[in-house]
């Protein structure tokens, strides 16, 4: 197993022993996790290894059935979405949870509204368009409802949305399994942008082309536990053995390689 | 006039067509009432229907005179179906509305008349006994996850309970006869001129605020509508809205208790539309879940649905008892209760949660109204008069599924 670098930015958010248990489920159990600012954590594991899971404890939807969470140092409880949100935790959901009855604009200032007793409409379209194009949204009228547009469209406006407030740190649970080549990476350097601007970034992807081109570090669920913490630089056969759990090892491969290479 | 060079942010993609002009307008209408947005088309053509039969069996039916008395009919119940359009914009029901707003008429006859306690007090009093119920409603659905169904039911006939208590051994109490209360409920009309007045206000605001919008919109580079369209729809608002006061000004003029609930009407559909509690109103409709993970605080828009719902029909029935100058054991029974929900509904308030307009309630009532008036003018007997009412709701619900599968398929939801 590679060692990952260490990281230098400040940390933000620090994990240790949450545990996670839906009846007899344990869908997290003991799951240990940091993040610093300017930092992009990928988040890897197989269908159930309990990333979202994971994520919804983050965002204040799930309440942890054990462990402490800490953010810029001190202990909090993510006790409601609304407390994830206004500690600067934002987070694309997988399954996106916007209001099909409500337009593009709404939904993506849903909770945030510009003046609250007035509504400040104009103001509203001009920063959601803003935040569109910033994607490379490909969306044709920000005033349908969502149930109108396609799987990506509607990806494109959940992500749009974790940028309104401008948090501290963007949780994105598969950010890009619906979208285009052209979103897909301006989502990429969407994720490059908010890394440098000094945001922490945590982004699930079954995608290993887009962990690396992103990630600085590559953290492992299985089973809803940790099982390591690469580098991009990783192997292919280090990675997939740690999300699958197979049993052959790092070790076990370097070995046979070197005998290869002696031939 | 001349092409932007730059198109506006919002006109950038190709593949929509804009509406643009006077035909586009009515174009864009029909595609959207056949994706299954109906808006309130429905209900207008329904209304003409009724209003045709009914004048054609009794002409006496359109008589600026009967409609002021329906007018004065329509208030009391329609102020319990805006109620009703709060809880039906979040899916919710309320189905206690009618024996809620008998304990609030109840409420004005124990203390106004029986204790003397001064009207305002009163009034005020009743107010808050509904808001308290609303409150305990709230805390079953958002505490217990009790369906507001199970809840308002057993609140019906609770309710129901407390006003027979309250009322005693004697069963009813009259309002005096000659008082501000009664006749604000039986007598009071708007002056001509300030109904006329109050007339041309809809179309000013209209126009003004359109205008405000439009310069604000082509500032951020925003397509904006044509100022002639506006005005054509300020103009056919005003000239439409003359038309009826004309008409009802013709016999006694416009009650107050009509003004009364017109207004609280307006201010409702401003607070859906233009405020941060409307717009979370509808989310939490449309989807409760997706409206929580936004941060908006779900318990908080339940209370004050439920709040607002059971106030409203208190008011309701502060309304009716100063209509009929009593307070009954049969004030909020019979059909008080689906008259309301019926309204919101057939005014085009969707069953099935998040979208509902303030002008439901009254053009629903209307319709309701109508048709309970036209048959009473036909002599026939209640019983005829509920199996029709209850076609009629029975045609609006179907209207409001068919459309929602209708918008389902139309990716308008
Ligand atoms: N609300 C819930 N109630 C009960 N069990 C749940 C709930 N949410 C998740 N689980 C269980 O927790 C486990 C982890 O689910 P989770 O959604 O976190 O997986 P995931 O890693 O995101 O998978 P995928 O890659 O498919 O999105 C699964 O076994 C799932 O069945
Ligand atoms: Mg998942």
């Amino acid at each position: 197993m590679t060692t990952a670098k260490t990281p230098t930015g400040e940390l933000l958010l620090s994990l240790r022993g949450i545990s996670k248990n839906f009846g007899a489920v344990s869908a997290l159990t003991d799951i240990e996790l940091d993040v610093h600012a300017g930092e992009v954590v990928a988040l890897v594991g197989d269908n159930g290894a309990g990333k979202s899971t994971l994520v919804k404890v983050l965002a204040g939807v799930h309440q942890p059935t054990s462990g402490n969470i800490s953010y810029r140092g001190k202990p909090v409880s993510l006790s409601s979405p609304a407390a994830a949100l206004e500690l600067g935790i934002a987070t694309v959901f997988q399954d996106l949870a916007l209001c099909e009855n409500l337009d593009v604009v709404a939904n993506i200032f849903l909770g945030q509204e510009l003046n609250p007793f007035r509504l400040d409409e104009v103001a509203m379209e001009v920063r959601a368009w803003t935040l569109l194009n910033e994607l490379a949204a490909r969306i044709p009228s920000v005033r349908e409802p969502i149930a109108s547009l396609s799987g990506g469209q509607r990806q494109t406006v959940a992500i749009a949305r974790s940028l309104l407030l401008n948090p501290q740190i963007i949780m994105l649970d598969e950010p890009t399994a619906a979208l285009g080549v052209a979103q897909t990476a301006e989502v990429l350097n969407l994720v490059e942008r908010v890394r440098d601007k000094g945001l922490g970034v945590i982004m699930i992807s079954h995608n290993m082309a887009d962990v690396r081109a992103v990630a600085d570090r590559i953290v492992v669920l299985r089973l809803g536990r940790n099982n390591g913490v690469f580098t991009p630089e990783a192997s292919n056969q280090e990675l997939v053995g740690a999300i699958t759990g197979a049993t052959d090892n790092a070790v076990s491969r370097r070995e046979s390689r070197i005998a290869e290479e002696a031939l | 006039m001349s092409e932007p060079k730059k198109p506006t942010l919002d006109r950038a993609d190709a593949r929509v067509t804009h509406a643009s002009g006077i035909g586009g307008t009515i174009s864009a209408f029909i595609d959207q009432v056949k994706s299954g947005d109906l808006g309130a088309l429905p209900v207008i053509v329904g209304l003409v229907i009724i209003w045709t039969v009914f004048t054609i069996l009794n002409p006496i039916f359109l008589s600026p005179n009967n409609l002021v008395n329906m007018l004065f009919d329509c208030s009391t119940t329609g102020v319990i179906a805006l109620g009703i359009v709060c809880v039906l914009m979040l899916g919710e029901i309320d189905l206690s509305v009618g024996s809620m707003s008998g304990v609030g008429s109840t409420i004005i006859g124990v203390l106004w008349v029986n204790a003397g306690v001064p009207l305002p007090l009163a009034i005020l009093a009743a107010i808050i006994a509904g808001a308290i119920i609303g409150s305990i409603y709230a805390t079953l659905r958002n505490r217990l996850g009790m369906p507001s169904f199970v809840s308002t039911l057993s609140g019906l006939l609770a309710l129901l309970g407390l006003q027979l208590y309250l009322l005693g051994a004697t069963g009813s109490i009259n309002l005096p006869y000659s008082s501000n209360m009664v006749n604000f409920g039986q007598l009071l009309i708007m002056p001509a001129v300030v109904s006329y007045a109050l007339c041309l206000l809809p179309g000013l605001v209209m126009l003004v605020v359109g205008l405000q919008t439009n310069a604000k919109r082509r500032a951020a580079n925003l397509s904006a509508g044509s100022s002639t369209g506006l005005a054509i729809k300020a103009a056919l608002t005003t000239i439409g809205l003359v038309g009826v006061i004309f008409y009802l000004n013709l016999g006694r003029g416009v009650p107050w208790m009509f003004a009364l609930f017109v207004a609280l009407v307006l201010i409702m559909n401003y607070a859906f539309t233009r405020t941060q509690w409307g717009r979370s109103m509808k989310a939490v409709g449309g989807n409760a879940e997706a409206a929580r993970r936004a941060g908006i605080n779900v318990r908080g828009i339940y209370v004050s649905a439920f709040v607002l719902c059971s106030s409203f029909a208190a008011l309701g029935g502060v309304m009716s008892s100063a209509r009929l100058a009593s307070a009954s054991q049969q004030a909020g029974t019979g059909d008080v209760n689906l008259n309301a929900i019926a309204a919101a509904v057939i005014g085009g308030t969707s069953l099935f949660g998040g979208r509902g307009t303030a002008f439901s309630a009254l053009l629903g009532i209307i319709v309701i109204q109508s048709i309970a008036n036209g048959l009473t003018l036909l002599n026939l007997s209640s019983s005829l008069r509920y199996m029709i009412t209850g076609g009629v709701l029975a045609i609006a619900v179907i209207v409001d599924s068919l459309a929602r599968q209708s918008r389902v398929s139309h990716g308008r939801a």
